[in-house]
């Protein structure tokens, strides 16, 4: 665990609720896929939460981020309601995306989500322009990139990293490094390090452990300080794991990952637990105050479910509104 | 005869070809061990080998370029597009590269591979994995585009299509890969640019393409609770298309609707709908109906989606005003 950084017991306890409340989501999230309450199927965030928090808590509303297929977690993580989360997931009209985007194209935009993206890469030249406009307009915000470690084999990467460190540009790649990139062992599909990739541009890399929230968000807020300065883009390698499948529907997966790897994972670095531990430890909260603290976010995505499932679907004549943008 | 998922058939037609040709290999993204999200090419990686059956990166332009390469000096490979929306990250290789290769050279390079891939929406999965592309493709002079729509012409059209010594892009429904049809045990093509009648009638002529063509079938049966008699075409493939098929029943019942999934404006619906005005316009009695998708990004919400696609009441409901001379689209 890091030391104490400088920051106060307020923002430790914000990150251990933010990292509860995705948890609790993915949770209520799964449960609706098993009761087949949910359209399609949806990537669970579970076990990443710190990942997703550590950044976005060195993060302020103005700043950038862009998302992926497994984004639940950032969209919590950036400031969104869990209501209008859970409406989306249910192609309700009060989601986020009016229902129109559902659970791989969620995002809350009034917080800087630039969208959740079901082409894995799919972000990484949104988030770049979004960092280019920073830098064209004088503005201080920080654009964060999130993607997988499969996504790293996508070849915008390393177009748009090139621009990147060319125009020192204020965006922070942040990789997801879950260890697999749907049914297979990143081992397998990627070459050398991936850290390397990012120096080979002269970009600033770093390797961090993802399931640390604190350590995680140490590096990103330094690093976001930095990049406001001009002094970006920067890399982060977060090493983190999936506790669930690919997605809710695989079940069946130990042709290519073992239970006790799972079992192991979730039992000794489960994120949510060791930064409760440390609060126990330095005497931030006690047992009982994180107990309540957790009881009371179930509480509030339970209600969020129940308040989704009522809600209403948007009216059928939305169905061709929003192609363009009216101009008024 | 068996009953066999469209699933199956699939798997059937890669595994017979690449034991005859040992030229045919597939590389695709999870495509061995886990045998697709879909469960498709489970198996051939045991009997193949990985040598055979390729996972790559998630590099789709990357490994579709390497196909190129490798089909232009003697592979014969089946590139796994795992959603026909990806097939805009493989456009340049595919369209600039493959397309144009043997034109280029006047002649003298070729390259014999096939992109495997799908469409099809109302699998809830929004806007980014339910598009149905095949009239992106159709449009570059150098593909040929299949689009089976049963088990049965899964197997027979991508064996044709494995063997062709063009670039050729098949893409099924990925709606249907569980349902099942008919399938012989014997080997079997099925030729491209040969249309299926799949019912003769002399009112009304639906032509219906991959996954419409069960849309156009449960019409027909609304229909002929009406007596109203319909003839069914199925194309199977875009590129070559049957036009003599088509153009024949345009002649013989004078009324013709065409469902497709794609996007209706400048898509599949209008190619073939003009070609029947341009080349059967004085038989017809009424103007050819297009029916594609709505011209809208696929939306997620069920409500929503469940409208942008052509359904077997609104095709009856077109049939019905047609025979009965009025109009679809007010003057
Ligand atoms: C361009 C593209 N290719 C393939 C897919 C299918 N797909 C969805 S998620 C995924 C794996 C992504 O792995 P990674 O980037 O490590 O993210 P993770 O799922 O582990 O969070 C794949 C191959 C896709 N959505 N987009
Ligand atoms: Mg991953």
């Amino acid at each position: 665990m890091a030391k104490k950084i400088n920051t106060n017991s307020e923002s430790y306890l914000k990150m251990y609720s933010q990292m509860v409340k995705i948890r609790s989501f993915e949770d209520q999230a799964n449960q609706l896929y098993l009761d087949a309450k949910m359209p399609g199927l949806t990537h669970m965030y579970s076990g990443e939460e710190a990942v997703a928090v550590g950044i976005c808590e060195a993060l302020t509303v103005k700043d950038k981020i862009t998302s992926t297929h497994r984004g639940h977690g950032h969209c919590v993580a950036k400031g969104a309601e869990l209501k209008q989360m859970f409406c989306e997931l249910l192609g309700k009209e009060e989601g986020y995306c009016r229902g129109k985007g559902g659970s791989m194209h969620i995002a809350d935009q009034s917080n800087g989500n630039l969208g959740a993206n079901a082409i894995v890469g799919g972000s990484m030249g949104i988030a770049t322009g979004s960092a280019l406009r920073a830098k064209l307009n004088g503005d201080s915000d920080v654009t964060v990139c999130f993607f997988g470690d499969g996504a790293t084999a996508q070849g915008l990467l390393y177009e748009v990293m090139n621009m990147a460190a060319l125009w020192n540009l204020p965006v922070i790649y942040a990789c997801e490094n879950n260890g697999y990139s749907e049914y297979t062992a990143t081992d397998e599909i990627a070459a050398g390090d991936i850290l390397d990739r990012a120096r080979a541009f002269g970009i600033e890399a770093h390797k961090v452990d993802g399931q640390d929230v604190l350590a995680v968000n140490k590096l990103a807020t330094d690093l976001v300080a930095r990049a406001r300065k001009g002094e970006g883009p920067f890399f982060i390698e977060l090493i983190t794991y999936r506790y669930h499948g690919h997605h809710v529907g695989d079940i069946n997966r130990t042709y290519y990952r073992s239970k006790e790897e799972e079992e192991d994972w979730k039992k000794n670095k489960d994120p949510i637990k060791i930064l409760g531990d440390w609060l126990v430890s330095e005497k931030i909260a006690s047992d009982d105050e994180l107990q309540i603290i957790r009881d009371d976010i179930a509480a509030e995505a339970h209600v969020a479910v129940q308040y989704a499932l009522e809600a209403s679907y948007p009216n059928s004549n939305e169905v061709d509104m929003h192609v363009y943008m009216e101009t008024t | 005869m068996r009953l066999i998922t469209l699933s199956q058939a699939v798997n059937e037609a890669i595994a017979e070809e690449m034991r005859l040709d040992s030229s045919v290999f597939l590389i695709g993204e999870d495509v061995a061990e886990a045998g697709t999200p879909f469960k498709i090419t489970s198996g051939l990686v045991e009997e193949f080998g990985t040598e055979r059956v390729i996972d790559t990166p998630i590099s789709e332009p990357g490994f579709m370029g390497l196909a190129v390469g490798a089909a232009m000096t003697g592979s014969r490979p089946i590139v796994d597009i795992m959603f026909g929306d990806f097939l805009f990250l493989i456009m340049d290789q595919l369209c600039n590269q493959a397309a144009k290769a043997h034109y280029m050279s006047g002649g003298k390079l070729n390259v014999p591979l096939v992109v495997r891939t799908n469409l099809g929406a109302t699998r809830r999965s929004a806007a980014q994995h339910s598009q149905s592309l095949h009239a992106l493709v159709s449009h570059i002079p150098g593909l040929k585009v299949a689009m089976p729509s049963s088990a049965y012409e899964a197997k027979g059209l991508l064996k044709t299509a494995i063997r062709d010594d063009n670039p050729v892009v098949i893409f099924e429904d990925k709606l249907m890969y569980q349902d099942k049809a008919d399938v012989p045990e014997d080997e079997y093509l099925i030729p491209f640019g040969e249309a299926a009648v799949l019912q003769e009638g002399n009112q009304v002529t639906l032509i219906g393409t991959s996954s419409m063509r069960q849309v156009c079938e449960e019409a027909a049966l609304i229909l002929s609770d009406e007596k109203i008699s319909v003839e069914i075409i199925d194309p199977r493939t875009l590129v070559p298309l049957d036009e003599k098929t088509i153009l024949n029943s345009a002649k013989k019942t004078g009324r013709v609707i065409v469902v497709d999934e794609g996007h209706q404006n400048f898509g599949v619906t209008a190619e073939i709908a003009s070609r029947i005005s341009e080349k059967a316009f004085y038989y017809l009695d009424a103007p050819v109906i297009r029916m594609g998708a709505m011209d809208v990004p696929v939306p997620f919400s069920p409500v929503l989606e469940d409208l942008t696609v052509p359904t077997a009441e609104k095709v009856a409901s077109n049939a019905r005003k047609i025979v009965a001379g009025e109009l679809v689209h007010e003057l």
